[in-house]
């Protein structure tokens, strides 16, 4: 049992703002009540001081690369959970995007078994739409849903016409899966390493309009009307895309989002032939960063998510156009959540703390809240705690993050997952060491 | 004599590269004009040969195709009594799988004093420049920059216009994948100079009016004709086959709306220039008649480009080499020492990754 | 380290009765203008050539070509100077072949520069004959190399420096001898 003690409990599914104490009993919640009513014993219980720290539920990352099976040189599950949980994830979705491509229950299983052994964290994966994601056949989606999928996805590239999304949409519907799009018009973004605009012109980098990402969100609304399905909308950088999501969400679709740390951090001008700034979708112009963080504040964005990809450094330390897309994101999702949004009073705390928890949990379908009898998933972290991210101390295995370096006001403390302190920061828990 | 040159420079290049030429100065850049001006007088001796260079090594790595560059680059180094290392590594042998900071790494260590570089990607030399500690010669990268064509097109107009102040600089061709024409704007945009970019409306962004330095006056114009009005130089891109043209446009249409003919030709100034930074494909972007014709420079841009690849390798190899040779011909450290440059180099570049945006790539000596 | 002045060897009026007096002598060795030419060292050489030309054109009334020579490109000592080397042109506008050529140089002393001189003559192409023709000769040679015509020679040490201020260049017109001193 553990007793996490005078934390100031952050709940967006009941609201509630309060300090308490919280009783995990093995992997369940068994009580949450204001301090000091629990009895501290610490002959019974193991003692959590949260004192000066926020708890809330356990973070959920729906949109991360684990790169296990077959590219265990940039990550594996153990090391990319290890991270997530430095980063205050309790749960991480890993898309379908290994090699083989999780197209098929085998791979699903195999997964799941790796994580049961080795993960720091919950792993839910992601099964791919179609087989091995080339966007012809739909995949064995029914029996990956047995073996544990939580969600349908060609992440990487998006489903490859109108015609299999609709058909992998109406299926899914059936099956209550949510269909994951990473939404690009391939042709228009053909060829691009970063977004089209004054920066991509002055550098000689060839770019992909903002209209390369909303042309296929646009698509997939209307597609989202036709069948009745639940659309996600992944990594979203762009206004146009948010527009197209804000008219069908007033239209009661079914349809979320989710936009990156990196996406609401940086922006197109920031890219300057270093390969830690060049990721998919890639960085976009001011006024769509801008767009996206009235989103995050008014509720139309539902979730927070990291797209974390690594990849070995020999990968990336080549030329800007070489370099594979994507960058880590665990570590420092909270921070940037905090630094760009909550300090700057975009939005509040506990809005905040949606973003990674009810709103993720929404997306799949499951409830994520502090109640008694939820899983005992726990993400502990300090709101003005001082630190420097040091990307060579981080357990992923890869080191391709333009933060690195960068000082922080606030982060992870500890990560609880099914009632087991995952991650704790080495020194005392108190805020503002 | 020492004492004098030392009191009377104004003005030292003080970068350890040179791979572009949109952070620099319209001062640094008339110090890069100046300083080719006695290398184009050596061109006219009988012996065209120096020994400044004496006992350096200068890399040639040329992994995009170039015959006309890469001669150019290789008779400047000879003619200032260098030696040359020549790697001409078509893309493909890199995409079989050593990579570019393998083959560069490989160069380094037979030691040349410096690396002329040429690649498809653009940044490619901006990302060598950060992994070697000698001097880099960006001489193209991608369709970013090509700085020494800028330079050598810049000291062509100075030379028949007597300078470069304020004068209307048309531009015709594929300018959206033009390194030269980019180069050429960093450049001119400095003194003054107004840009009419000229071509299809797929090859001519709207993007590209805002690259130049801030107030710098670029125009975008779709016909020909107007274009030219009132033209001081024209710079006529070549329509080019090695990077392929996005979107291709049919040869018959590119030269129906946008080749430069003597009748075309006329409505520029009657003294305007013609330049090119070849090779010229004639009868499709330029006529025979205006190729070979008085308003056309394009020799003179071939010779005035040995001239200032001989100054830029002057300036950035001749001096602070990392050893010194004493009367005894045994090796001194040199007074700033080669520790304390490559920790100037290391410095900056932090500074740089942590993060300045829109200075300069390069590294101070 | 200070530099102090230590003695002024030739006053405004000195170094004018000096030019005289060397133009003289290279008329009367070169026996007539005819082939004569003047090769000033930059930068001091070349005020000193053009006021020698001048001399000469009260002398004969003949009109000596003057032409300016940068040694820069033929140093030895290149490394240590570059990343300061402003680099002029020469501007040599006659032929050299044939001809009987005058280096002027404000002050010889190792005669490295002089060397250097030569090699650019000689890329020029080839004189009938060179000769040299220095202000002041301050000894401490490295080089086999002397001149034909010495305004002055001064015994010097090596930490002392020679600086001869022309008007054309500097503030005013004299020599003087400094020397660094340790504080």
């Amino acid at each position: 049992m553990l007793l996490v003690r005078n934390g100031r409990m952050l709940d967006p599914a009941s609201g509630t703002d309060a300090t308490g104490d919280i009783l995990l009993d093995g992997e369940t919640i068994k009580e949450i009540a204001p301090s000091g009513q629990l009895a501290a014993d610490a002959s019974k219980y193991e003692i959590f001081d949260a004192t000066g720290l926020i708890v809330a539920p356990g973070f959920i990352d729906i949109h991360t690369h684990l790169r296990e099976p077959g590219q265990e040189a940039s990550e594996t599950i153990e090391t990319g959970t290890r991270s997530a949980a430095h980063g205050g994830f309790t749960a991480v979705c890993c898309m379908p995007n290994t090699r083989p491509v999780n197209d098929n229950a085998s791979v699903t299983r195999f997964i799941l078994d790796r994580a049961k052994t080795t993960a720091a964290v919950r792993v839910w994966p992601i099964g791919a739409a179609s087989v091995a994601s080339k966007g012809e056949a739909i995949a064995e989606i029914a029996a990956m849903k047995e073996a544990g999928i939580v969600a349908v996805s060609d992440d990487g590239k998006p489903i490859a016409t109108a015609k299999l999304t609709r058909q992998v949409m109406d299926y899914c519907r059936s099956l209550d899966l949510p269909v994951i799009e990473h939404s690009e018009d391939v042709s228009l973004a053909a060829g691009a390493v970063m977004r089209e605009g004054v920066t991509s012109t002055r550098l000689g980098l060839p770019g992909m309009p903002a209209a390369a990402e909303s042309v296929c969100v646009a698509r997939d609304v209307q597609l989202a009307e036709l069948t009745g399905a639940r659309l996600h909308v992944a990594h979203m950088s762009a206004k146009g895309s948010l527009e197209q999501v804000r008219w069908a969400k007033a239209r009661g679709l079914r349809v979320t989002c989710e936009v990156t740390p990196h996406h609401f951090t940086l922006i197109d001008e920031d890219v300057q032939y270093d390969s830690r700034y060049k990721m998919n979708p890639p960085l976009a112009a001011r006024e769509d960063r801008e767009a996206l963080i009235a989103g995050l504040a008014d509720g139309s964005v539902d979730a927070i998510a990291t797209d974390h990809a690594p990849h070995e450094p020999a990968l990336k330390d080549v030329e800007f156009d070489r370099a594979p897309f994507g960058i880590l994101g665990f570590e420092t999702a909270l921070a940037l959540s905090l630094e760009q949004l909550v300090h700057p009073g975009k939005i509040s705390l506990l809005r905040m703390v949606e973003l990674f928890t009810s709103g993720p949990a929404r997306v799949l379908g499951i409830e994520r809240k502090l109640a008694s009898g939820q899983p005992a998933d726990l993400t502990i972290f300090s709101a003005d705690r001082a630190w420097t991210y040091d990307v060579k101390q981080s357990p992923s295995k890869s080191r391709n993050s333009p933060f690195d370096g960068r000082s922080f006001k606030g982060g992870p403390v500890a990560t609880i997952v099914a009632g087991r302190i995952a991650f704790r920061l080495s020194h005392s828990a108190n805020a503002g060491s | 004599m020492l004492a004098d040159q030392l009191k009377s420079a104004a003005m030292t290049y003080r970068f350890r590269d040179l791979l572009a030429l949109e952070p620099l100065t319209a001062d640094e850049l008339t110090f890069l004009l100046d300083q080719s001006k006695p290398f184009q007088e050596i061109q006219r001796h009988s012996l065209k040969k120096l020994a400044t260079l004496r006992g350096k090594t200068v890399a040639l790595a040329f992994f995009e195709n170039s015959t006309r560059t890469r001669i150019s680059f290789g008779t400047a180094a000879s003619r200032l009594g260098a030696d040359t290392m020549n790697l001409q590594a078509e893309s493909s042998s890199v995409k079989k799988g050593e990579s570019l900071l393998d083959t560069v790494h490989t160069l380094n260590a037979m030691k040349p004093d410096c690396l002329v570089m040429r690649h498809a990607s653009s940044g490619a030399a901006d990302f060598v420049a950060r992994n070697l500690d000698i001097p880099v010669i960006n001489a193209g990268d991608g369709t970013h920059e090509h700085p020494s064509q800028g330079l050598l097109d810049a000291l062509t107009i100075r030379d028949r216009k007597g300078s470069l102040e304020n004068l209307n600089i048309t531009i015709l061709g594929d300018i959206s994948h033009s390194r030269v024409a980019r180069s050429n704007i960093h450049l001119l945009a400095k003194f003054g100079c107004r840009f009419t970019l000229c071509g299809p409306a797929m090859w001519v962004p709207r993007e590209l009016q805002a690259i130049g330095p801030p107030g710098a006056a670029i125009r975008r114009v779709f016909r020909i004709e107007e274009a030219l009005e009132g033209a001081d130089v024209i710079l006529v891109l070549r329509v080019q086959t090695e990077r392929l043209h996005e979107p291709p446009l049919s040869a018959n249409d590119y030269i129906l709306l946008y080749q430069l003919n003597a009748d075309r030709l006329r409505r520029a100034k009657p003294d305007a220039l013609v330049l090119h930074p070849g090779p010229m494909n004639r009868g499709i972007e330029i006529t025979p008649q205006v190729a070979d014709g008085p308003q056309s420079c394009v020799l003179e841009q071939v010779t005035n480009g040995i001239a200032v690849r001989m100054a830029l390798l002057f300036l950035l190899t001749a001096g602070g080499a990392e050893e010194t040779v004493d009367s005894h011909g045994a090796l001194n450290p040199s007074p700033s020492g080669p520790g304390s440059a490559a920790a100037e180099v290391q410095k900056l570049a932090q500074a740089q990754a942590a993060g300045t945006k829109k200075d300069s790539p390069h590294a101070p000596r | 380290m200070r530099i102090v002045e230590k003695s002024q060897l030739m006053s405004a009026p000195e170094i004018d009765r000096t030019l005289q007096r060397l133009a003289h002598q290279i008329v009367e060795k070169s026996g007539g203008t005819k082939h004569l030419a003047l090769i000033g060292i930059r930068r001091r050489g070349v005020p000193l050539a053009q006021r020698i030309a001048k001399a000469m054109r009260g002398i004969d009334g003949v009109d000596v070509p003057v032409g300016t020579l940068d040694i820069t490109l033929y140093r030895d000592d290149l490394s240590k100077v570059a990343p300061q080397a402003v680099l002029q042109s020469s501007d040599i506008p006659f032929g050299v072949d044939n001809m009987d050529l005058v280096l002027i140089d404000d002050v010889l002393y190792t005669g490295r520069t002089i060397r250097a001189a030569m090699n650019g003559l000689f890329d020029l192409g080839r004189p009938s004959r060179v000769s040299l023709c220095v202000l002041i000769d301050r000894g401490h040679r490295e080089m086999p190399i002397e001149a034909q015509f010495i305004g002055r020679s001064v015994q010097t040490s090596p930490t002392e420096i020679i600086e001869v201020r022309l008007r054309e260049i500097d503030t005013e017109e004299r020599v003087v001898l400094v020397d660094r001193t340790e504080p």
